[in-house]
């Protein structure tokens, strides 16, 4: 496997990205930059782009303007290269799926294999370490459904780490996860970001953040803010990522 | 009589042993790819694509190309049209279905009755399984084994894409040519089992042997085992029936299909109904003791 040396610098860099879906704007001119080695958490609201701004990191959409480079490259040549993880929001994920954890994991290993994606030994070996730094080892050949909701994400996970991902985009991680089941994905991601990958969280969970992130991003269609956690939870940081403007008018009223 | 010579009696006729082998090669096809097609959620697509080929199929005929051709060209046309009338009009999506394929197959009954020697065209709507010609299923054998092995050589992209296309995309791959593929092969398929069960019925072929396997394990590849044995079994059983019941033999095909599919649906060790209840009663049990 792979160690830190081998990671290559990896970084996300958005500039004055738009995205309208019909008479909708989404986002409005985001520029955004990413560092490797950290983990950055973008906050806001539902429906204030994060999934939008994703999807436009990851090369989902095209923008009606600007631009993306993940790891100074083309986003197209990033995901061919295997920069690119994602691990998806629950509600996206058939859990019903006939698949393993062990499944799942190897889709992680499908960009480095030949045409008909057959496992060679590398690949097991790299499934098989994966599996283990997430603890699911014990669970390999559980049918994906079958986890609770902190060991499914934390397969997606060990889906990113046997791909190698220099950057790991995770959407929401921690709906539906239980305490001790966050706590461990917040470890897991800080090691991540040691060995010197590019962690971008999005969450509109700000209890979890102090302890996650090293640096926050907020978002309401456009960034609104983007520094150290401690100032990005300042209240009249979050009146505005969470449109509270509208009670602050009513409250001097 | 024996149970053997009742078995065997029909294979004396040439006609009913190239009723059996076509049946059984339709059969894997159409089962391996009703596995994606059910998990996908794309069954109403299926059932749209198996009739909107009708009219492909026709000209195809009266132009004197290979079916699966004129096949590809509607299977295609209809998936089209449905994703335009979705995307620029405020029509949703299961009303373009519904209004682009039954245009498309009334047009294809159109061509038929307009298109000199019907009996055979006919045989396209009802399936004329009993009426294959060696030439028949040499051109299905060749389609069907074109579809296996794609579908064998593919089956991990495609099961991809039907679990995660964003990770498809992610990693480099395109969920829109996986997409196609597996529409193209939808199309190439339902032109193996038209000869079998008609237009009308080939969407039976196409997800219930996926949706009875999917009933019995948790595990794709297990799936792809268990649909296509499952489909021959109950396909060659529906011709047997329809021999001795001097019954419709496409529709017998599926009837048996659908009794087995009925009978998983009950019987299922964890998924069927009285499996998931047994499980709920052995879970509760301990709580009252």
């Amino acid at each position: 496997m792979t160690g830190p040396a081998t990671l290559r610098p990896a970084a996300i860099e958005v500039a004055d990205v738009v995205v309208r879906y019909g008479e909708v704007l989404a986002l409005d001119g985001v520029s955004l930059s990413v560092e490797p080695g950290r983990v950055t958490g973008l906050i806001g609201m539902n429906g204030s782009g994060k999934s939008t701004l994703f999807k436009a990191i990851m090369g989902m959409l095209r923008p009606e303007r600007g631009k993306v480079l993940i790891d100074g490259a083309d986003p197209a040549l990033a995901r061919r290269r295997g920069v690119v993880g994602y691990v998806p929001q629950s509600e996206d994920v058939d859990w019903a799926f006939p698949v393993s954890v062990r499944d799942v994991v190897m889709m992680g290993r499908y960009g480095r294999q030949g045409p008909t994606r057959r496992a060679r030994p590398a690949d097991h070996a790299a499934v098989a370490e994966a599996l283990d730094r997430v603890e699911l080892t014990a669970y390999a050949d559980r049918q994906i459904g079958q986890l609770s909701g902190g060991q499914r994400k934390r397969a997606f996970v060990a889906r990113g780490i046997a791909q190698d991902a220099g950057v790991l985009l995770l959407d929401e991680p921690f709906a539906g996860v239980d305490k001790r089941s966050e706590a461990t994905i917040v470890r897991l991601l800080k090691e991540l970001a040691a060995d010197g990958r590019t962690v971008l969280v999005s969450t509109h969970d700000l209890h979890a953040l102090p302890q996650l992130a090293d640096e926050a991003v907020l978002l309401l269609h456009r960034i609104l803010f983007h520094g150290d956690v401690s100032e990005a939870l300042r209240p009249e940081n979050l009146a505005r990522a969470f449109g509270l403007d509208v009670l602050d008018e009513g409250a001097s009223a | 009589m024996s149970a053997l010579d009742l078995l065997l009696e029909p294979l004396q006729y040439d006609f009913m042993v190239r009723a059996l082998v076509t049946t059984a090669i339709a059969a894997v096809v159409c089962a391996l790819l009703s596995c994606w097609l059910v998990l996908v959620g794309w069954s109403l697509m299926g059932d749209a694509v198996s009739h909107a080929v009708l009219p492909g199929v026709v000209i195809a005929y009266v132009l004197g190309a290979p079916f699966a051709l004129g096949a590809l060209v509607f299977g295609f046309l209809a998936v089209a049209l449905i994703g335009a009338i979705r995307g620029t009009s405020r029509v949703k999506e299961d009303a373009a279905i519904g209004i682009v394929f039954t245009t498309l197959f009334a047009l294809g009954l159109v061509l038929i009755s307009v298109t000199p020697s019907q009996t055979d065209l006919n045989h396209i709507i009802f399936g004329n399984i009993l009426g294959v010609s060696d030439a028949d299923l040499v051109q299905i054998a060749v389609l069907a084994t074109i579809a296996f092995v794609i579908l064998v050589l593919k089956r991990r992209d495609l099961t991809l894409y039907a679990f995660d296309p964003m990770h498809a995309h992610a990693i480099g791959l395109s969920p829109r040519f996986l997409g196609a593929l597996l529409l193209g092969l939808l199309a190439l398929t339902a032109v193996v089992a038209l000869q079998v069960v008609g237009v009308i019925l080939v969407v039976a072929m196409l997800i219930i042997p996926g949706a009875t396997a999917y009933l019995l394990t948790d595990r794709f590849g297990r799936m792809l085992v268990i649909a296509p044995v499952l489909s021959v079994v109950c396909s060659v059983v529906g011709i047997y029936l329809s021999y001795w019941l001097d019954a419709a033999s496409g529709g017998l095909v599926v009837v048996v299909q659908g009794v087995a599919f009925a009978l998983v649906y009950l019987f299922a060790p964890r998924h069927g109904l009285l499996g998931k209840q047994l499980t709920a009663r052995r879970r509760t049990a301990p709580a009252r003791v």
